[in-house]
């Protein structure tokens, strides 16, 4: 039996989607910008999924735009909205554990376009700290980016009060939320928290690989980074990734059903989960596991074991899980996230991602726990001296 | 201008005595074996003591030379353009004509190489290489002759056909893989043993690899990458037969009963053991290491006597006497540079002690192996049982 606990990493497809995108992809295959009636079907899947999205965030269908995924999102908020609000200021404000995708583009605005950056530090628990961020705002402040859940820890920032702060000191400063293991998991609704902009990826939520969007609520200033035939108002150029975007909608549609009963069951196997790690010896829970942390990240560190080994290890009983954050789990570097939040050394190497989802049951939790049982024991035998 | 042929010029098998057919027809197979997945179909034959490849029909040139440049014997790839003899005047104006195409500087010094091997042909090769030195004197006064030291030699071949070509793209050397029996590699995932596989190649050699492979502390990934560096190498080395050999079990048992300082020698001198059994068993001739002196720990003299204890093949070290940076050069040149170093944990560093011994003295090392007694050979025999084959070509 296969246990899938990476859905941080990515998730599976529903299978509705999987039929819609092949559907979309052989017979419904126009050009949305074609004149005619086949570029009208393809527009019209666009329009749907505009629509269908647009209603999950509360907001308008014309403020929804369609990228290659979260990558794409984060970098066209951030060197988009800098770029466009420059003679504002050149300060920009984001946390110290966001996304490499959020990460990386403020290193390149601060090191190539001349911004000012400042880095939120975190709590132990993961949380920006609010006061931290209230000093950091000054008159140059042109752009706030924070996001909604931690990938590696899971802990859930203080958005809704970070964005107020932000709005009280300036309302034309623009708050930016990388959304993307938020989206699908809370209701957000921008306009009410004071989100100018909101990443969010398709692959997370049960929808394809490849294809993203971007909130951009309709009275940001913002330029676009790629250029060409002008579509998407010109602000994301490209033919729009049709069957793609025909996947995240219907998948966004899917997830919001039934919403709280689906977190309520993550949350419980979790509490479950967790419950079960704690009557391990030498592990850690990182970060919260109250309700105020996300329903389905989990982050556990096994003192004497490399996390390789146990991932490995469980691999060959086809369980699938995360050393600390897949996207970065390729390159052995620690986690900056983990050793942000002050994880001691001897857990910063051998800490393990569990991720769940909506299709995760109480008996593949059981069945991980008592692997791991079994395992980890046996692995601590064998280590580097 | 385009090329309808290549010579292949080639070193040391020329001097082989009556053994030089053998060596011909392997460099002649090996090319074939090169140019399988190239666009084009080419003919490669042997002609009055030379190999030539023609290519018939379009082809793509750049793949063509790529692929000739990794195959071993090589020496030089001459691109020959073939004429049609229609007289010496056309021959002129041919000359000519290819001078120019060729060299866009004509600010060089030559020297013309007529040969006839169809003798009838009118005229002596050395009337040629005056009468068609003239032409090019004439037709590019930036041009000289220098006959001792000249920057560009044209050869003229008269045959059936008329061949010209000037230009000699170097080949890799060595001698043609096939002419020298074959070896076992011990492959890890390192910069090393791609290199010392392609040097011992290089000699003639072909290749088999094996690799040691520790799940759950190696991953598949990084058995991927030994397969995926065991391709590059047969890129030159022509098909490897991989040997996989699980090896969690037997570590941990080393693990379990030895010093932990020895860990790695005991561990290194298994891995001769199983890749000498499987070496025998396919009849190679001896074992081929990455080991360098003094690089490691387990690569001091000292060290190196105590792994070579085991074998009764001999053990070749190619990258015995170089520095790491010369190594990565070759690895560099061979294109397997990038691919080892992807960071996955190989099996020779999961349980490495801070300090492991330097300077391992044989009798404590097969004291301590002693304390395997109990399980060792059982477990030997499982791992040469179990090996999975990988067939890399």
């Amino acid at each position: 039996m296969e246990i899938y606990l990476d859905n941080s990493a990515t998730t599976r497809c529903y299978p509705e989607v999987g039929k819609l995108v092949y559907q979309v992809m052989c017979q419904d295959y126009g050009n949305p910008s074609s004149m005619h009636r086949k570029g009208m079907e393809a527009e019209h899947y666009i329009r749907d999924a505009k629509e269908t999205i647009s209603k999950t965030l509360k907001v308008s269908p014309k403020e929804i735009f369609f990228t290659s995924g979260g990558t794409e999102s984060d970098n066209l908020a951030l060197i988009g909205a800098a770029r466009a609000n420059r003679r504002m200021g050149n300060h920009l404000i984001t946390s110290s554990i966001e996304h490499p995708a959020i990460l990386n583009t403020m290193r390149y605005l601060e090191e190539e376009e001349g911004f000012r950056v400042t880095w939120l530090p975190v709590d132990a628990d993961g949380r920006i700290s609010l006061e931290a961020l209230k000093e950091a705002l000054c008159r140059e402040t042109i752009l706030v980016s924070v996001m909604y859940v931690n990938n590696e820890v899971g802990s859930v920032q203080p958005v809704a009060e970070a964005a107020r702060i932000v709005k009280n000191y300036n309302p034309r400063i623009l708050f930016h939320t990388d959304a993307v293991q938020g989206y699908g998991k809370y209701y957000i609704y921008p306009k009410r928290l004071g989100i100018d902009m909101l990443s969010a990826s398709g692959h997370k939520i049960h929808g394809p690989k490849g294809v993203g969007f971007l909130y951009i609520g309709d009275r940001v200033k913002i330029k676009p980074v790629m250029f060409g035939g002008g579509q998407q108002k010109n602000i994301r150029s490209g033919t729009e990734n049709v069957p793609g975007i025909a996947g995240l909608g219907l998948a966004s549609e899917m997830i919001y059903q039934d919403l709280e009963a689906k977190v309520e069951k993550m949350r419980e196997l979790k509490a479950y989960f967790i419950e079960g790690i704690r009557g391990m010896e030498r592990t850690v829970i990182h970060g919260l596991c109250d309700e105020s942390s996300a329903p389905h990240i989990i982050s556990v560190g096994f003192a004497g074991v490399r996390s390789e080994v146990l991932l490995h290890t469980l691999e060959e009983k086809e369980i699938y899980v995360s050393a600390g954050s897949a996207c970065a789990s390729n390159h052995p570097a620690i986690s900056g996230v983990l050793k942000g939040i002050g994880v001691p050394r001897e857990y910063l190497e051998s800490t393990l991602r569990f991720s769940l989802s909506e299709f995760t049951t109480k008996e593949e939790i059981d069945c991980t726990l008592e692997t791991l049982y079994n395992c980890v024991p046996m692995l601590r035998r064998y280590t580097r001296h | 201008m385009e090329f309808h042929s290549f010579l292949i010029k080639y070193g040391e098998i020329g001097i082989k005595g009556k053994n030089r057919y053998l060596f011909e027809d392997a460099l002649v197979r090996q090319i074939r074996f090169a140019l399988k997945d190239v666009d084009g179909s080419f003919y490669v034959h042997k002609a009055q003591g030379r190999v030539y490849v023609d290519c018939e029909g379009a082809y793509d040139y750049e793949e063509t030379v790529e692929s000739l440049k990794r195959v071993f014997g090589i020496v030089g790839i001459c691109p020959v353009v073939r004429l049609e003899d229609q007289g010496f005047e056309q021959l002129k104006k041919d000359v000519a004509a290819y001078i120019d195409d060729v060299y866009e500087n004509k600010n060089f010094s030559f020297k013309v190489e007529a040969r006839r091997s169809r003798k009838q042909y009118p005229m002596t090769s050395m009337e040629m290489n005056c009468s068609l030195g003239e032409v090019i004197l004439d037709t590019f006064p930036e041009t000289r002759v220098d006959v001792h030291h000249p920057d560009v030699r044209l050869n003229v071949e008269v045959r059936e056909e008329i061949y010209l070509y000037s230009d000699i793209i170097p080949g890799p050397g060595g001698m043609p893989v096939g002419t020298n029996g074959s070896a076992m590699l011990l492959l890890s995932g390192g910069i090393d043993s791609p290199v010392a596989g392609y040097m011992v190649s290089k000699r003639g050699v072909e290749l088999e690899a094996t690799y040691f492979h520790a799940p759950p502390y190696t991953s598949e990934r990084a058995k991927e990458k030994v397969v995926e560096l065991a391709r590059l190498v047969s890129r030159y080395a022509g098909p490897i037969k991989l040997h996989v050999v699980s090896f969690t079990d037997i570590q941990l048992y080393i693990y379990e009963q030895c010093p932990h300082e020895e860990l790695t020698i005991i561990m290194r001198r298994y891995m001769m053991r199983i890749a000498e059994a499987f070496a025998k068993k396919d009849g190679c001739l001896g074992l081929i290491t990455g080991e360098s002196i003094g690089q490691v720990a387990s690569q001091t003299m000292q060290s190196l006597l105590a792994t070579n204890a085991v074998c009764t093949l001999p053990v070749y070290r190619p990258l015995i006497g170089f520095d790491k940076k010369e190594i990565v050069e070759i690895s560099e040149k061979i294109d397997t540079y990038e691919t080892s170093i992807q960071p996955f944990e190989d099996c020779c560093t999961i349980f490495v002690a801070k300090h492991p011994v330097t300077k391992p003295n044989l009798e404590w090392i097969e004291r301590s192996e002693l304390k395997l007694a109990e399980k060792i050979d059982e477990l030997v025999q499982t791992a040469i049982d179990t090996v999975e084959i990988i067939e890399v070509k």
